[in-house]
């Protein structure tokens, strides 16, 4: 190292050095270049771009195939040397395939028709725009090593986290526990040494000093007794009417489902419209649970949680148990990709319960009033589990009635209504009171 | 001494009161019997119906009213039948974009992107893929072709024929092919 700040000489002979080095290295990576395309020529797959074929086969082929897993079609993980190598087929009539399945099926093709019927006749859509170059990197990307799972590492760390966020606050709680019985004990002590000083000193506690005389003084006058019974009285009956009206009032409810549906997933994260699940709140009295076949329009492709929806307080095992449970009500049979016609009902809680004697209608509320779903509901994208957020009282809905101003621009049915009642009250909004929103017979009948 | 037996007493009388209120259950009811109807509620469970749930699925060959009969088979010839000459019912007049976005927004637009380019939000999030755009060449859908697959849904795509009625599914129809032919300009 030295030598090199000597003199201009063995500075160059040094960077000679250097120059063969980098010949070396560069071989070097030509060899393993060599290594790498003789290798991926044994894939079948030398002359595609895997990156470019990930995302033609995310927008093409995903609707209907998964690299790994049956789906609508086969998996298709190295499809290519499986197909060489079982039926001695080329990309040549892959690449029929792929751009008219239904011509090669016609052809009387042997394998096509055989394929064809193994998925029931489903045919597979004709891609002609592909061009050969499209198909190579689709190929390229098919012939990918599955990559090894990385669900094992992450796991622990989630639970790592799910530890070190539960154990802080067990950790403070106890030492403020500890800290406070420490206190008391102190105290006790300190009364107790005390009391011996005075003993020892020979102070005399005397009995009116230590209690009683305070107590009898209290009973003796009649009208502090008066005073504090009318008092308790009143509080006692303050807590009771407390009691007795919430009878009946289920807010905060949250029973625990047999499914852990999140709507902080579906509605939140996915931002899938209230309406999407709820369909009949737009044409009935009934928000209406979705039947499992609206689940399954989703859940039929995605059997699993992405390792990002998992929180501290519920892991993606726990998720994609909930979506077994699912399959299990729905009978699907998600390895052979069908239903198995076993189903059995979920039973769900109902959270939002009004009395028989009332009537409300979700439609009317939805669509006619366009009324936002949360304006009753709370946040229920941000809900985990789902609690009741409004008291659904009379009082309530009475109180929503007289503050709401009916939408009545461009509507035509209420234009002439409008202008009466609005002359009448002198006013140019008209809250739901006012059109009648506070009549018995509204909903109670 | 008895100071602190009476403060342990009452602490405890208010620990029991206060962990009474159990979010997991409903509350109690004055008068059960005028808050729950006699009649059937929809989706209770009853030993009167199959599988004890009241909701049942329609008779098999029984058209519930307001309903009408689709005739053309859940089949790869049916979809082609319908392709070539299923022909939507509601003319011009009838046709109304701003109900036909609203409903496809809703139960489409998640998936198929409220621009029918194939990128809606479960596809942006990679929830769901390959979802084509509409004017896909080798699918090259008709509408007699849309409202078979929304009526039947197709391959990944499950039916959403319970959750529009007829109407609203030719409505949809109408406002998918409206976005096709904005994609193909």
């Amino acid at each position: 190292m030295k030598e090199s700040y000597q003199s201009l000489d063995d500075n160059s002979t040094f960077n000679m050095k250097q120059v063969i080095y980098r010949k070396l290295t560069s071989k070097i990576l030509n060899l393993g270049l060599i290594v790498l395309l003789t290798f991926s020529t044994s894939l079948y797959a030398q002359d595609g771009d895997p990156a470019k074929g990930k995302s033609l086969f995310n927008t093409n082929c995903a609707a209907c195939h998964k690299l790994d897993k049956k789906m609508t079609g086969p998996a298709l993980r190295k499809v290519e040397s499986r197909l060489a190598d079982d039926h001695g087929l080329d990309r040549e009539w892959l690449a029929a395939w792929i751009r008219n399945s239904a011509g090669l099926i016609k052809s009387g093709d042997a394998y096509a028709n055989q394929i064809f019927n193994e998925y029931n006749g489903t045919a597979m859509t004709a891609f002609p725009t592909l061009s050969d170059q499209d198909i190579n990197d689709l190929l390229a990307y098919t012939a990918q090593d599955k990559p090894a799972p990385v669900v094992p590492v992450a796991v622990p760390g989630g639970g790592g986290t799910q530890g070190e966020a539960g154990l802080p606050t067990k950790l403070v709680l106890g030492a403020l526990a500890l800290l406070f019985g420490l206190l008391a004990l102190a105290l006790i002590l300190v009364r107790q040494t005390l009391n011996r000083f005075a003993e020892a000193k020979g102070v005399e506690l005397t009995e009116s000093q230590k209690n009683g005389s305070l107590w009898k003084s209290f009973v003796q006058n009649q009208f502090l007794v008066l005073v504090t019974a009318i008092l308790l009285l009143l509080t006692s009956a303050y807590f009771a009417y407390g009691y007795f009206m919430q009878i009946g009032i289920d807010q905060g409810y949250q029973p625990v489902q047999p499914i852990q549906f999140s709507h902080r997933i579906h509605a939140g994260d996915n931002g899938i419209d209230c309406k999407y699940c709820h369909s009949s709140a737009r044409v009935s009295k009934h928000s209406g649970i979705p039947s499992v076949n609206i689940c399954m329009n989703c859940h039929k492709s995605i059997s699993e949680v992405a390792p990002a929806t998992a929180t501290a307080e519920h892991s993606k095992e726990f998720y994609d148990g909930e979506i077994q449970k699912l399959y299990a009500a729905a009978g699907w049979d998600d390895a052979e990709q069908k239903y198995t016609g076993e189903t059995k009902p979920i039973k769900w809680i109902k959270i939002h319960n009004l009395p028989d004697f009332v009537y409300f209608n979700h439609s009317q509320h939805v669509m006619v009033g366009g009324i936002q779903c949360q304006t009753c509901h709370g946040p229920i994208e941000e809900m985990e589990i789902v609690h009741q957020e409004s008291p659904l009282t009379m009082g309530w809905c009475i109180n929503c009635h007289r503050e709401t101003n009916v939408k009545v621009e461009d509507n035509a049915y209420y234009t002439k209504i409008h202008e009466q009642l609005s002359k009448k009250y002198g006013v140019d909004k008209l809250t739901v009171a006012q059109q009648g929103g506070l009549e018995c017979g509204k909903c109670h009948y | 001494m008895k100071g602190l037996i009476k403060i342990t007493a009452l602490v405890a009388i208010l620990v029991s009161v206060t962990s009474c209120q159990d979010n997991a259950r409903p509350n109690y009811q004055y008068f059960p019997n005028m808050y729950e109807s006699v009649g059937y509620e929809a989706y209770i469970e009853s030993d009167a119906f199959e599988g004890g749930v009241v909701a049942q699925i329609p008779v098999e060959g029984t058209i519930a009213r307001g309903h009408s009969l689709f005739e053309i088979p859940n089949t790869l010839e049916g979809y082609e039948e319908a392709k070539a000459n299923l022909k939507n019912p509601l003319d011009s007049t009838a046709v109304d974009f701003v109900r036909g976005k609203e409903l496809y927004d809703i139960y489409c637009g998640i998936c198929h992107g409220t621009k029918g380019n194939g990128k809606g939000k479960l596809v942006e999030r990679e929830k769901i893929l390959g979802i084509p755009s509409y004017d896909d060449a080798g699918r090259a859908i008709t509408e007699g072709s849309i409202y078979h697959t929304i009526y039947y849904g197709k391959n990944a795509m499950g039916s959403y024929a319970n959750q529009v009625n007829e109407e609203e599914r030719w409505q949809i129809t109408a406002y998918v092919l409206k976005l096709k032919a904005d994609l193909e300009k």
